[in-house]
This record gives C-alpha cells, structure tokens and sequence, in this order.
C-alpha cells in the first residue's frame, strides 16, 4: 500500500467520521471538515504533474486477490491525473459551495457528506485503476453513491423515480461492462489495463474483439447518459444542486468519457470503434440539444446541455480514433480531435459547474428554477448575472471565453473527417459538419435562454416564494473561481497544454508518439477566416434568429409524440417487468405448506431419477444379503398393516395408536437386528411421544377429517409413491455397491484399548463423539425450553383473550 | 432381508409423504413420524444386518454388526423425538387458538407478506 492508494482510500476512511462530527460539533458546518480533504488532495496531486507532463506515468501495485491475478493497481498519467485534479478541485470547490446551500440545522449532513466522500474515494478509485476488476468495483460504487445522492431528499417522489432510473440504467451499463472486461481479459490473459494495451495489437484480430468493445461502450453510454441512455440524467436533477454540479455534470459522467479514452488504445484500430463512437456522440450532442430548448426547468435545460457536451467529447474521442490509422505524426489531423476532446473536458467542467451553482443560487434565493415564473433579476442579483452570462456565453462557443475555443477545435475536426478516405467516409463524412453545426445552433440558443429569460424581462414578484436577492458571499466563492477559470482558459489557453492536455491526448494515443515526443497543442485564438471561424459567425447569426422568434417555431416541438419517447418506454418497461415477476412469483408461492412440499418432492423425484438413469447407478446384488426368518416376516405383515391403518383411519386416536404400533414394531425390527440400544431406546421414546399426541390431541373436539377430491388424492398418492420408489432404488443400488470397508473395525478395535468400555455404541456416543452428544442434549434443552415457552404463552395470552372477550 | 427392509423403508416414506401432502396438521405430524422410521430402517440396513453379534465385546464373538449406524440411529432417535414434541405442542396451540388444523386455513392472508 503506498500514499497512492491511501489517497483513493482517504475519502472512505474521513466518510466513517463524518457522523461523529457532525454529532460531536453541530455548531459548525460539517462541510468545513470535509472541506480540508478534497483540498489536501488536490495539492498532493499536483506533485504528480511534472511526472506526467514528459508523459512518464507512475505505477503502485498492491495484492488484493493475488491468486486470482486481481492487484489494487494504481496508475497515474497524464489522463488519470486530469482527472484526479477535476475530481478533487471541482469536489472542493462543490463542498464549500453546499456549506452555504445545505442548512446545517434543517438537512440531515452526515448523510450528504458521507454519500460524497464515499463517490469522491470511489471516483478516484475509476480514473486510478489499472486493474479492470477493481476499476470495476469502483465504477459500481459511484452508481450506488449517485443513487444515494440523487435520492437524498428521499420523501419527494420526483427523488425516488430518478433514483432508481439513475441506478437501473447505469448498474444495467456497469453489468455489461464486467462482461466485457471478463471477455478483454480471456482475450488478452491479463486485468491490467496497461498490459492489454501492449497487447492491443493481437487483439483486433480475436473473434471475441467486437463482443467486448460494444460491452465496454454500453457501460461508458450508460454513464455518460449518450443516447439512448441519457433519460436517467434529466430526472437526476432531483438531487441536490452541489451534487447536480459534481456529479451530473462535472465528474461521473465523465467516466463513461474516461473509460472511451482509456480504452481508445485498446479499440480504436477497429472502423466500428470509430464509427459508433462518433455517429453516437454527435447524435447525442444534436438530439440533446435540440431537446434543451424546449425545458422549461433551468436544472433541465443544464442536464440535457450536459447530454449534448457529452456527446460532442464522445464524437471528439471516435473521430480521434482515427488518428490510429495514420502511422506518423506527421500531418495527422486527428490528433487535434482528442486535443479538443480533452481540452472540452476541461472547459465543460468549468462553465458548467458554475451554471449549476448559479441556477442553484437562482433557486436558493427566488425558490423556482421555472423559467416561466423568472424574469428581470439582473438588477437584483448582478453578481449571480455575470457569472451566468460567462458561464452561458461559453457553453455556446462566443469569445473570449475558453468554450469559443474547443468549439472552434470541434468544428475543425467535424470538417477535417469529410477529408478521410477511410471507413466509407467519403459518402457519409459530409453528415459530421452538419450535425455539429446544428447542435452547436441549439446550444447557442439555450444558452441564451438561461441568461435571458432568467436575467431579463419583466420582473415577476408575485410568481415568486421569496423576495429574491443576491447571494451570499460564500455561496458566490465558488462559482466565481469556476468563472475565472473560465475566462483565464479562454484567454491563455496555453496554461493548460503542455501541463494537462498533452499528457492526457498523448495517453489516449500512445502508439503514436515515440518515446520522449510531445504531441503539439497549441490552442491560439486567430487562425485567419477558416471554415470553423464561419461556422461559428453562422452559429451565432443563426442561433440569434432562433432565438429572437422562438415563439414562432416553438409549436414545432408538439409534432413530436408525446407518447412514444424514451421515458415511457422505460416507464412501461419497468411496469411489465414488476408486474410480471410478480405474477411469476406468486403463481407458485401460493403460500399453501402443500405446494411447498410438493415442489421439494417432485425436485428430489426428478433429480434423483434423472441421476440414478443418467449416470446409471442403480445396482442389484443380492449375494450379501441376510435370510428372512419367520420373525421378521410376520413384522413386516404387522409393520405394513399399521402405515396402511394409518393411512385409512377416520379418527385421530385411531391413527395414534397405529403410529404407536409402527414404532414398536420398529423397535421389535432392532431387536432382531442386534441393536439391543436402540430398542430400548426406541421403546422408552415411543412410548412418550405416544402419550404426548395422546395429550394434545386426545382431548380436543373431534374434527372431521379434511375431505379431499379424488384428483387432490391421486395426486398426492402419485407423488408418494414416486418418493417411496426412488428411496428403495436408491437403498437396494447403495447396498448392492459397496467400494470400500465399513470403518466399524476401527471401533471394534479400539473401543476398548482407547475408551475403556465395552459397548461399542455407547463407547461412540459418548466417547468418540462426544460433542455431538453433547450438542444433541443442548437441543432438547432448546426443544425443552420452546415447549415451556409455548405453555406458558397460552396462560397469559388466554388471559388477555378472554378479558377482551 | 436388506433387500425387502428397502422395500419397507420406501413403503414408510411413501405413506409418511402421503400423510404430508394432506391438509390437517396432525396428519403432517404424523407423516413426519412415520419419515424417522424409515429413516432409521433405512440406516440400519446399510450396515448390513445380521452379520454377527450385537456390538457388545463382552461377548467376545467373532463378529459383531456395524455399531456406526446404530451410534446415528441413536442420535437420531431422540433428536426426532425433540422436533416432534415441538411440533406438537404447537400444533395443540394453533389449534387452540385458531381452532382449526386445516393447513388451507392455517394459510397467512396476502397482506402478512
């Protein structure tokens, strides 16, 4: 275990102190302890930087399952480290924003904070695991911390559906992406991820190649809410903002993105990787997109814009893809899509984690998110107003802020696909700039709606809970970070590209680079008028116009049936297959102790008799058997005619009495045996148990006996004597194939030399295994004292019956 | 002899089922009574019957019979006994206080699950 692994397991371990804190000094906000956590990682993980920056990576390896090839490995470079300092900074930056959000008197802390750290330790644990096994786990984590966290206002139902949606979806997602990691590892013999990159080559050509990729991409489009998937995000917006920021935006859906890029080395050479990915991402970018605008839920609009960026990194990461083709560096386009893909990562945590915190300030001080009831609060909240119009103006790709650069990175690589003349892009490359450019026109026009219809306008303090005002500073702290962060990105862009970009772009292209080169990333603002430079003017010319006359076109959106959509496929889907296991299970747990018996008796029929004919076991040896004396048969007669009263008898006593002549005759059976033991045994027991049915039964009232139907009969005498054969089949094949000796010499033996007594049973019993007789007296005893309790239960509950009474 | 014990062994399971597939809780009862017997027969004739003397060494035989069984027929005989006695008396006190041993009605209503 090194510092490495205490870092991924530091969140889990201050989680199991969170709830003392929280008890022992309720006067401060929880959220200031847990504060100090993400900060100190942050720290200590910049240290990692000039490791990755010459893209060297550093490896620590603990055994965690050693025998099965499963190490806790962790492994940094230049893409994990990205991802750690997006993790741990927005996660601070997200904690000090929920001390102002979360009331420290009225919501329950401990459990936020708690949940949090639990997904910060099991984030960490995704984006810095080199084994598949363990990443996995970590990956299954974050699903069950965002399931609790989405749910965390448990009492609204709105919280619970998008609960359990987030978690079908993304569990359904992460299960297949186990079956492709299993699948990958047969394939390649290892869990590292590292190795099967080295090994990446052999792979493409494995028969099993496209099983494991399309399984691994359901888990990352899955996560990474890509269509048509992405209908668990929207209803996640039930959770609390801060968490809504960093998770549902910021750092768990990236790690459907994280895991794309990862596994690019391993799957990008296919022509399915590159065209899956792509056409899914830019899909998803332009239907999430299109859907943004119609929202009328600022936190909806924020969680299908997050749909729509998503998309247009996974289209960013699959048209990089394509850089594998090329053998050099040297005039490879395609580099520059994961430059842009890695450097929209980074932008789109920026503007969007501070447009989550603004809408959650808008809800915090108006108490609506609804666009229809907003209006007019630039005056009231100016603060709040400019980081809006920062964080909106950038997510719709204007200068000078960073999101006008990966936009224009976006569009350079849609344009520069219709140019490759590999996997039949000749035909359909001219889709790829058209689609982006359409989606990039609905982001514009929803991010004019968030600042717009929110900031401008009438004011309408009737529609309004609260009387709205600016926030409070500490609310302001971290939206106002993100938002500088967001203007020094879009202006100095080359902070961040040998630091941070470089070193993730080269690790998701690794085969191309030779050993000590750098991929060149230099973002700059002025390229000359360029085809990309248009697209933009045309985005913003014609996103205005949209915008401007959006109530002209609006109705447009009816035209889509409401019935048939994603949602209400789920919806039903959910409701069959509850309504179906139901019926399922209740058709045979009829709760009769008659069908129970009857489906444990036909299973031992049907096993047992499909074994004895299978293996062909059954054996008839009748050389070692015994004679048949007189005795013995005039009890058989006896034995048979006392089961066959029983089994007649109308009354109670009858059959009594007739169970009592079985066991006599039993014991009678054990005398002729040379069990002289157990007849004595058998004698003394009969003849309690006898008197205690006599007991209990005796003086009850007669009842009559249960009539059953002929069939209800036949089948009950069917399944008896279905067991009764198997039973003596299975007797006569056991004694007949005898493979080795009785071990009853060694009692024979010993029974005197080692315990000193004479009778080889009760040396056994009480001797050589002792304890089980020791163990048996305790179960009388326990038998003894629930008959006690019984008893002793009529007498009181006799009494309160008949006091009600 | 072990051959026709198996057959009366199966007879006693046979019957013992029988009795468990009925619907009064005395029956059921019963049949489980009637399943230790058979058990135990069962056992017994494994070891083979007959063989030589009870598994006594003062009487100094050349052979004795298989004392193994005859130790878990043992054990099994009082443990039987104990789970009957259980049985039993919450049998009587079903009875009483439901007044009925008819296992359909014994059924627990949907709404308990």
């Amino acid at each position: 275990m090194s510092s490495l692994h205490w870092a991924i397991l530091a969140p889990f371990i201050m989680a199991v102190f969170v709830p003392f804190l929280r008890k022992k000094a309720a006067s401060i906000h929880t959220g200031w302890f847990v504060l100090i956590l993400p900060v100190v990682l942050f720290v200590s993980f910049l240290q990692y930087l000039p490791f990755t920056m010459n893209n060297n990576s550093v490896t620590k390896t603990a055994a965690w399952i050693p025998s099965l090839g499963i190490d806790f490995t962790a492994y940094v470079d230049g893409l994990s480290l990205l991802f750690v300092l997006l993790i741990t900074g927005i996660g601070a930056l997200v904690v000090l924003y929920s001390i102002y959000y979360l009331s420290k008197t009225k919501e329950s802390l401990q459990h936020f904070y708690v949940y949090l750290l639990m997904f910060m330790g099991a984030m960490l644990g995704v984006v810095l695991s080199d084994n598949v096994i363990t990443l996995y786990m970590f990956w299954e984590l974050t699903s069950i911390s965002s399931f609790l966290l989405i749910a965390y206002w448990f009492d609204r139902d709105r919280s619970r559906y998008g609960a359990l949606k987030s978690m079908l979806i993304t569990v359904f997602g992460g299960l297949m992406m186990l079956g492709g990691f299993l699948v990958l590892s047969i394939m390649g013999d290892t869990f590292s991820i590292r190795e099967l990159v080295i090994k990446a080559p052999d792979l493409n050509n494995h028969p099993l190649f496209l099983l494991a990729m399309v399984l691994i991409l359901l888990g990352a489009f899955t996560k990474s809410a890509q269509f048509p998937f992405y209908i668990w995000l929207p209803d996640a917006m039930e959770a609390p903002t801060p968490v809504s920021a960093y998770l549902h935006s910021a750092t768990m859906v990236k790690a459907g993105i994280y895991l794309v890029a990862r596994f690019s080395p391993i799957f990008a050479f296919s022509g399915y990787w590159f065209w899956i990915v792509s056409a899914v991402g830019l899909f998803t970018m332009v239907w999430a997109s299109f859907n943004a605008v119609k929202q009328t839920d600022l936190k909806g609009i924020l969680a299908f814009s997050t749909v729509s960026q998503l998309g247009l990194v996974m289209s960013l990461l699959g048209a990089g893809s394509a850089a594998l083709h090329f053998d050099s560096l040297e005039n490879n386009l395609f580099t520059a899509a994961v430059v842009a893909a890695v450097f929209h990562l980074i932008n789109h945590a920026t503007f969007k984690g501070s447009l989550f915190m603004v809408v959650g300030i808008i809800d915090h001080e108006t108490g609506t998110r609804d666009i229809r009831k907003l209006g007019g609060l630039m005056s009231l909240m100016p603060v709040t107003f400019t980081l809006s119009v920062i964080g909106a103006f950038s997510m719709a790709g204007l200068p000078p802020f960073n999101g006008f650069l990966s936009k224009e990175m976006f569009f350079l690589s849609m344009v520069q696909l219709t140019e490759l003349n590999l996997f039949n892009m000749q035909t359909w490359g001219i889709l790829f700039p058209v689609f982006a450019w359409v989606g990039s026109v609905f982001t514009f026009v929803y991010s004019m709606i968030i600042v717009f219809k929110v900031f401008s306008g009438k004011f309408q303090a009737e529609k309004l809970e609260k009387k709205p005002h600016e926030a409070p500073v500490g609310m302001l702290i971290s939206p106002v970070v993100l938002a500088v962060l967001v203007l020094v990105f879009g202006l100095f862009p080359n902070l961040l590209s040998y630091s941070l970009i470089q070193p993730a772009a080269a690790a998701i292209v690794p085969a191309l680079l030779p050993a000590g080169e750098q991929l060149d990333v230099h973002i700059t603002f002025w390229h000359g008028i360029t085809t990309e430079l248009l697209m933009t003017i045309g985005v913003v010319a014609a996103g205005f116009l949209l915008y401007k006359f959006m109530s002209k076109w609006i109705g447009l959106y009816n035209y889509f049936p409401g019935k048939v959509t994603l949602n209400q496929f789920y919806n039903a889907g959910l409701y069959t297959a509850e309504r179906g296991s139901n019926a399922v299970t209740r058709s045979y747990m009829t709760g009769f102790i008659r069908s129970y018996l009857v489906y444990i008796f036909a299973f031992f029929i049907a096993a047992l008799g499909f074994t004895m004919w299978a293996k062909n076991a059954f054996r008839f040896d009748a050389s070692t058997t015994s004679s048949i004396g007189v005795y013995e048969a005039v009890l058989v007669v006896g034995l048979i005619a006392a089961t066959l009263t029983i089994l007649l008898a109308k009354s109670r006593l009858t059959s009594i009495i007739a169970l009592g002549a079985v066991g006599y005759t039993i014991s009678l059976f054990f005398v002729i045996f040379r069990a002289p033991d157990l007849a004595l045994t058998q004698l003394v027991i009969e003849t309690v148990s006898t008197a205690l049915f006599l007991l209990c039964f005796y003086h009850l009232p007669k009842l009559s006996r249960h009539e059953e139907k002929r069939r209800f009969q036949a089948c009950n005498a069917l399944i008896a004597a279905g067991v009764g054969i198997m039973v003596t089949l299975i007797g006569i094949s056991a004694h007949s194939s005898k493979f080795f000796e009785s071990i009853n010499e060694y009692y024979i033996e010993n029974t005197y030399k080692k315990a000193g007594g004479e009778n080889m049973v009760n040396v056994i019993l009480v001797d050589f295994r002792g304890f089980d007789t020791l163990f048996e007296i305790a179960v009388l005893s326990v038998a003894a004292l629930g008959i006690y309790g019984l008893i002793k239960l009529r007498l009181e509950k006799g009494g309160e019956s008949s006091e009600n009474k | 002899m072990e051959i026709l014990m198996c057959v009366v062994a199966g007879l006693l399971f046979a019957a013992s089922v029988y009795m468990m597939l009925s619907k009064s809780l005395l029956r059921i009862i019963i049949g489980t009574g009637l399943l230790s017997h058979g058990t135990h027969l069962m056992l017994l004739s494994m070891g083979g019957l007959k063989k030589g003397a009870a598994p006594v060494l003062g009487e100094h035989a050349a052979s004795y019979v298989d004392p193994v069984p005859q130790a878990l027929i043992l054990t099994a005989i009082v443990i039987s006994f104990g789970v009957t006695a259980v049985i039993l008396v919450i049998a009587y006190r079903a009875y009483q206080e439901l007044g009925t041993d008819n296992m359909d009605q014994l059924r627990g209503i949907d709404t308990d699950d």
